[in-house]
């Protein structure tokens, strides 16, 4: 193989650096191609009619969403089938989610999906079910969250929560940042991920 | 005299069974609380959506870290026939290693997570594993640089393109704009970032659990077989198109999702090529035995090896059918998922650590063999039917639920289960799995005290670098 004058693997395989840059390049394709396309194509970009960026109380109940790990077992993305939309609701849209750093769309149901969830129950409901889920639902498997009945919204990270946010283009104003611990005066941290839970899809129907 | 620095070598290693052990822990525990919610104790760091990426991160960075530091470090070293390069940076990588578990182990309970699968970690451990992974890079392609022999071995080709890609895809991933010393947002929203994320997550799968393992496969399996790799050839084709074509399967974790079509297309597509060259690094480990299939009936260790194999092939043939749009709209969201990550990790991931850690073990600590033959016997069949058990269980688990929750009443054309049914319905299932869990655990269990064993017998012996003439 190495006496014939052509191009063998063996160019490749004796050389650390040549090995190391087409390693590189052979990996690089894929990202460019599948990634950057999605910064141009319009409706992936531009929110849907009436959403707007989390309000202060729903976006301190994001973040309680994300710390208490719910997106490992609900999904936050209905799928266009019959039996999907009869059960939660409309198809999600790319638009419902430009606002979502990061994005809790999911990828297990253990529980169901939460993304038409807004609105669906009465904020009493809610307070149930998350401080004993079996309270509502015998069948259900769902921790329970008792303490968030007892801990606050307000634990001073929201304004720079916001300024963190804004800079990174959700499109908050300066005056909203500085209202914003108004907002969580007095609220649990039970309040919040209501308050979130309730804002989940509801300008789609 | 010269000789092999080994020292990050056996402190990986040893970290590698012990971090297998907690991290299966946590994966029974967290299974039993589907079964039984009230096992969180009532306490907020315990309950499943803390505990499960502690999971993950535990099976997947800790012991399939340390496994792959340990073997990347050993291999690199006796296929180049020279020491490391920069042994006081690879002990920087053991120490900083275990440094970033323990921030894992302490911070993901506390709930700090930036609420990316497999990328949780916030963003100072983050950076903290980016500096170590670069002296990593440092250390393994500078050993191979100053190599004794002309050609890289095919271990290494994979081995680097796991080290290159998983820098890439962590450093793309993890771009998060800080709000707090451990809070974060990812830079990126919505489809874009569901677009990076799984760009990122399965080739975490397609890297890190992957071609870092193939690496180990194509030094240890000929090793352990005594044989030559079965065909050079095969693995130039599968190594080049592997690498190139995992990149772009990740779109197949968001069929019918709000993703453009295109994107899921392509990402289907991708995925079924995969299937190829998945298959020849199967066939090319496998067949690397013909000649000397009976050393399968005498020697555990083999075995350990060629059923992980047999397990990557068939969880890279189950992979591309999952990501047939049609098939994927019955298997999304379920437990089949769940079913499948498992076959691979416990299958392919699991019984080749296991098997190489068994060879390495003896000799890092100058042992002829492992203080126990019959226990590693014992651990290849509680381990084996503790694989079987799981996937089995939620194989069932996932298509009935999957099947439950699309089934529509033909009487009135409504929904013909409500969601607690489907839950309700799994319960047996659960019982399994865990039941499959704990016999892998078990095993494993009997792996960390033969190793205890093993070590308790040493008798120092550096081993030498080979003369060349």
């Amino acid at each position: 193989m190495s006496d014939k004058k052509k191009f063998t693997h063996e160019k490749i395989e004796t050389n650390n650096f040549l090995m190391i840059i087409l390693i590189f390049i052979v990996i690089l394709f894929a990202g460019i191609v599948e990634i950057i396309p999605l910064y141009f194509q319009k409706n992936m970009l531009q929110p849907v009619k009436g959403l707007k960026p989390y309000k202060p109380l729903a976006l301190i109940g994001r973040s309680i969403y994300v710390r208490e790990g719910c997106y490992t077992c609900h999904s936050q993305m209905i799928r266009p089938f019959r039996a999907e939309t009869l059960r939660y609701g409309h198809y999600s849209l790319a638009g419902e989610f430009v606002y979502d750093h990061p994005f809790q769309w999911g990828s297990k149901r253990t529980g169901p999906d939460l993304a038409r969830v807004g609105k669906k129950y009465s904020n009493n409901w809610h307070q149930i079910h998350l401080t004993n889920p079996r309270d509502v639902v015998p069948e259900s498997i769902m921790p329970a969250y008792p303490w968030l009945n007892d801990t606050s919204a307000s634990d001073g990270s929201i304004k720079n929560k916001m300024k963190a946010l804004k800079m990174i283009g959700v499109p908050y104003s300066e005056e909203e940042i500085q209202n914003s611990p108004d907002a969580l005066i007095d609220k649990t941290e039970m309040d919040a991920l209501i308050s979130y839970l309730q804002s989940l899809g509801i300008h789609v129907r | 005299m010269h000789i092999y620095t080994d020292d990050a070598v056996k402190n990986f290693s040893i970290m590698a069974v012990f971090w297998a052990v907690v991290g299966l822990l946590v994966g029974v525990i967290i299974s039993s609380q589907l079964i039984w919610p009230e096992l969180n104790l009532g306490l907020p760091w315990t309950s499943f959506g803390r505990l499960r990426p502690l999971h993950t991160n535990a099976v997947i960075f800790a012991f399939g870290g340390s496994t792959l530091f340990a073997t990347s470090y050993y291999v690199v070293q006796r296929t180049c026939q020279t020491k490391l390069f920069a042994p006081f940076l690879a002990n920087f990588t053991f120490w900083g290693w275990q440094l970033v578990i323990v921030l894992a182990a302490i911070t993901l309970p506390m709930g700090y997570t930036s609420g990316k699968e497999y990328a949780e970690l916030e963003w100072p451990i983050d950076i903290l594993i980016a500096i170590i992974w670069i002296c990593y890079a440092i250390v393994f392609f500078g050993t191979i640089s100053k190599r004794k022999i002309k050609h890289i071995y095919v271990a290494n080709w994979f081995f680097g393109a796991f080290i290159i890609a998983v820098a890439l895809l962590h450093i793309v991933n993890s771009a998060a704009i800080p709000a707090g010393f451990f809070k974060s947002y990812s830079v990126y929203a919505g489809v874009q970032d569901a677009m990076v994320q799984w760009w990122y997550g399965h080739n975490a799968v397609g890297f890190f659990l992957t071609a870092g393992f193939l690496g180990i496969m194509y030094y240890f399996v000929p090793k352990q077989a005594n044989r030559p790799i079965y065909s050079y050839s095969l693995s130039i084709v599968h190594f080049w198109a592997l690498i190139f074509t995992y990149m772009w399967a990740g779109p197949h974790h968001l069929h019918y999702t709000a993703l453009p079509d295109w994107t899921q297309s392509l990402g289907m597509v991708f995925s079924l090529i995969l299937l190829a060259p998945s298959w020849g690094g199967m066939i090319n480990g496998v067949m690397t035995l013909s000649g000397a299939w009976d050393k399968l009936k005498t020697d555990p260790i083999l075995r350990f090896l060629i059923v992980s194999l047999s397990f990557y092939g068939m969880s890279t043939f189950e992979g591309p059918m999952m990501s047939i749009k049609t098939v994927n709209a019955l298997s999304h969201y379920t437990e089949w998922t769940i079913g499948h990550v498992h076959s691979g990790a416990l299958g392919w991931v699991g019984l080749i650590s296991m098997g190489a850690l068994y060879c390495l073990i003896p000799k890092l600590y100058g042992q002829k063999n492992m203080y126990s033959t019959k226990l590693i016997e014992i651990h290849f069949w509680m381990a084996t039917i503790g694989i079987v058990f799981y996937i089995a269980a939620l194989w069932i688990a996932g298509v009935m639920e999957g099947l439950m929750w699309r089934e529509i009443d033909p009487s009135d054309g409504t929904l013909a289960y409500t969601f607690a049914e489907s839950v309700k319905a799994k319960t047996p299932f659960y019982i399994a799995r865990l039941f499959g869990g704990v016999l892998y655990l078990g095993g494993m269990l009997i792996m960390f005290w033969n190793v205890i064993k093993t070590i308790q017998n040493k008798r120092l012996i550096e081993s030498k670098i080979p003369e060349l003439n």
